[in-house]
């Protein structure tokens, strides 16, 4: 095999690759099936039939793919950076010890403050968990990979602690509860739900596909004025009339979490964030060229202190979604089983850090954990989840080298390695030639 | 005086310190040859069910079944350790995020998790597992005894490991090949040396090694399987090999540091101090963060023992 650099990327090969690293793990998972003495086909089949076909599997998706959206942010905001945040799992957990927390001293207050409060209060206490390894690593250059795993096990103990090993304000301690609880939010801290049909679910990613597409479009192309002028327009029509349409038909009823319309909203925001302000310029370069980020003057080690804070935040509100959507009291039993967080990487790693890619790639691995959860024990494979998941990331960063670079098979390979001093100017000629060829 | 607190500490520091050793010494071979496996948790978990699977399943005389269980488990941390080294070796991924894979792959909810609860390993009591020894017979020799005499046969195994491993790769030709790799891999291709084969080859042994760490979980210190059973300890690990600087005796040192920081929490339970378990469970992790904070802070110094080309991936053509 060699490798040949690309100098540039055919269009549609960012789009395959997910798709296909998805096919792919597929395969590979149902070998595993197979060798186990499972029926791959029945399994997948049940498997999507409790995920995303039978009913009320999309509102049980969606519900798993809530947590997901902004664990998938808080990874693919960072990873941008090459900031290696894996402490999304921990920055989560706190986000729901604050919400709750805030949701609870705030007892009885209209929907109006609590739920604006919670929110604001997970994301400060998910970007101050953050704020550990990102400091560290800013200032002593302490590896943010291990500290920030380190405190994902810190804070699953300050969890269990605050509810099962003490008398804190998070426990219920209402006389003749002989389990320990979570204290459960009063009524007005429960954030509302959305009762909406599947067109406008279809409806609203595919119009952020379209934005994007029109976005990158008008990047990398240099056309006409008013060329572009009548795409944008085009374009801003269509979006407009889809979503119309969306509203207008009607279709079975799905329950849409408001933690998700603020994790889509939240997506946009970091892709704006990152594509059309300075901020996202200088991460960018940073993350390329730490030297070249150096020598224009840019301040590395503030800019990590700062995306590790976004990166809590955003895990935060995963957290503060979890309390204020769906447990409504701090529930030291489903967080740490559900793994959010350290899901958060895959979907990241799915959509190659692309915030709007996200969106369905939380999707996806929602529905799949969904189904794996609500299958659990009905003689499903335990464990099956996961080895899907390790899969698509195998895939899909195996599948980025094809981004980067041409692969070809067989091309003297065995004669290569007998004598490289003898066919390296040869082989670099040949791969001069390749990358030229591709370029033009 | 063998039942003196600190001497209990120290002997716990070994027996919980022993799986640690074994996954970091076996990163630091990794390591050295340039390749970072974030995966050792993964690989850790794959080798403690396997060789808990392997006790349970196989019949024969104890000491036979121990040593094969140990192969399996070993064997077990290598085959998934070859995963990542495809990815980095041969298709150039980040090594980072595959390894961060393969800990998702083959840790909880993942394959170890699926292989535990398919052959129903775990909940059965073990036929057989690690005994203390007894070497000697100097178990009851004041102080040293418990620490140094009344291990078990794994302890006394990375004993010879570390001893082997540092002999290898500061006194053999074939570990100064290594070093070359994983300090300047062109000029150790200009020199003839297999860069590909070389980091294959301690990828995979640093596989088997955290293997053999993840089965002293399961068959000498928890006697049972559970899904997720070392609970952090490879991420530990991955911190050790920083903190001992990429070398085999220090490496023991810091490991059995943590094995103590484990051991102090279940020792101080038993003895009835009144102070929240969690705060002793997490010790071990918040000694992890000030540890490598400490060291990181003294920049120079890590600089010259890291590896120079650890992370980058070896493309010839450029």
């Amino acid at each position: 095999m060699r490798f040949t650099r690309r100098l540039q990327t055919p269009w549609w090969l960012p789009i395959t690759v997910p798709i296909g690293s998805v096919m792919a793990a597929f395969l590979v998972g149902a070998a595993v099936l197979l060798v186990t003495g499972h029926n791959p086909v029945d399994t997948y089949i049940r498997l999507f039939e409790r995920g995303f076909l039978s009913e009320n599997a999309l509102s049980s998706t969606l519900r798993s793919a809530t947590p997901l959206v902004f664990a998938g942010l808080a990874a693919a905001a960072a990873f941008r950076m090459r900031l290696w945040n894996i402490g999304g799992e921990g920055q989560l957990y706190m986000g729901a010890i604050g919400a709750s927390g805030i949701g609870l001293a705030l007892d009885g207050a209209a929907p109006i403050v609590v739920i604006p409060a919670m929110i604001l209060g997970g994301a400060v206490f998910g970007a101050l968990w953050a704020f550990i390894p990102g400091i560290l690593r800013s200032r002593f250059n302490t590896n943010e990979i291990i500290t920030s795993l380190m405190l994902n096990y810190v804070a699953g103990l300050v969890l269990a602690y605050l509810v099962l090993g003490s008398m804190s304000p998070w426990r219920d301690q209402s006389p003749g509860t002989t389990f320990p609880l979570g204290a459960r939010l009063s009524e007005s801290a429960s954030w509302p739900q959305f009762l909406t049909g599947l067109p406008l679910l279809v409806a609203v990613p595919v119009s952020l596909g379209v934005v994007a597409g029109v976005a990158a479009w008008l990047r990398h192309r240099t056309r006409s004025r008013t060329l572009r002028v009548n795409v944008v327009v085009i374009s801003a029509v269509a979006v407009a009339a889809l979503l119309l349409a969306g509203v207008v038909a009607d279709g079975p009823a799905i329950t849409v979490p408001f933690g998700m319309v603020l994790g889509v909203a939240t997506a946009v925001v970091v892709w704006v964030l990152y594509r059309e302000t300075r901020f996202g310029f200088e991460v960018r370069v940073i993350s390329d060229s730490p030297a070249a980020a150096r020598y224009g003057g840019m301040d590395t080690g503030r800019k990590i202190v700062v995306v590790m804070l976004l990166a809590g935040g955003l895990a935060g509100l995963g957290g503060a979604s979890q309390v204020g959507d769906f447990s409504h009291l701090l529930d030291p039993y489903g967080l740490p089983q559900s793994v959010y967080g350290y899901t958060g990487i895959v979907v990241a790693a799915l959509s190659a850090n692309g915030p709007l890619g996200v969106i369905l790639s939380a999707f996806l691995l929602g529905g799949l954990s969904n189904a794996g959860f609500s299958l659990r024990g009905l003689d499903f494979p335990l464990g099956l989840v996961g080895i899907l998941q390790g899969l698509i990331l195998f895939f899909a960063i195996g599948g980025t080298v094809l981004v980067r670079y041409r692969v070809r098979f067989g091309v003297r390979r065995t004669t290569g390695e007998e004598s490289p001093e003898q066919h390296e100017p040869d082989g670099s000629a040949l791969a001069g030639a390749g990358t030229g060829g591709g370029g033009q | 005086m063998n039942e003196n607190i600190a001497v209990v500490i120290l002997a716990s520091a070994v027996f919980y310190g022993t799986p640690l050793l074994y996954a970091a010494l076996g990163e630091v071979l990794t390591e050295r040859s340039g390749v970072l496996n974030l995966g050792l948790e993964g690989m850790m978990l794959m080798g403690a069910v396997m060789g808990f699977w392997t006790v349970q399943y196989v019949d024969g005389p104890g000491w036979l079944v121990l040593s094969g269980a140990v192969l399996v488990a070993a064997a077990a941390g290598a085959a998934t350790a070859l995963i990542h080294a495809v990815l980095v070796i041969t298709l150039r991924a980040n090594q980072i995020v595959s390894g961060i894979a393969l800990t998702i792959f083959a840790g909880v909810i993942g394959l170890s998790s699926y292989i535990g609860t398919r052959a129903g390993v775990g909940g059965a009591p073990l036929a057989h597992h690690f005994r203390p020894l007894n070497l000697f017979g100097l178990k009851d020799f004041p102080i040293l005894g418990p620490i140094l005499f009344d291990q078990h046969a794994l302890v006394y195994l990375s004993w010879l490991l570390v001893l082997a491993a540092t002999w290898y790769i500061y006194r053999t030709s074939l570990g100064l090949r290594l070093r070359s790799v994983g300090d300047a891999p062109e000029t150790a291709d200009a020199a003839g040396i297999n860069v590909t084969k070389y980091r294959y080859l301690h990828t995979v042994a640093g596989g088997a090694f955290a293997g053999i760490g993840g089965s002293v979980f399961s068959l000498a210190i928890a006697l049972n399987w559970l899904d997720g059973m070392t609970a952090g300890a490879g991420w530990i690990a991955i911190a050790l090999v920083i903190f001992g600087f990429w070398r085999p005796i220090p490496v023991m040192v810091g490991a059995y540091f943590f094995g103590g920081l484990s051991g102090l929490a279940f020792v101080l339970q038993t003895r009835q101090v009144r102070l929240p378990p969690e705060m002793f469970a997490s010790l071990p992790y918040l000694m992890t963060i000030v540890v490598l904070a400490v060291v990181s802070s003294g920049w120079a110094r890590r600089r010259s023992t890291a590896p120079a080309a650890l992370g980058t991936p070896y493309l010839r053509e450029t």
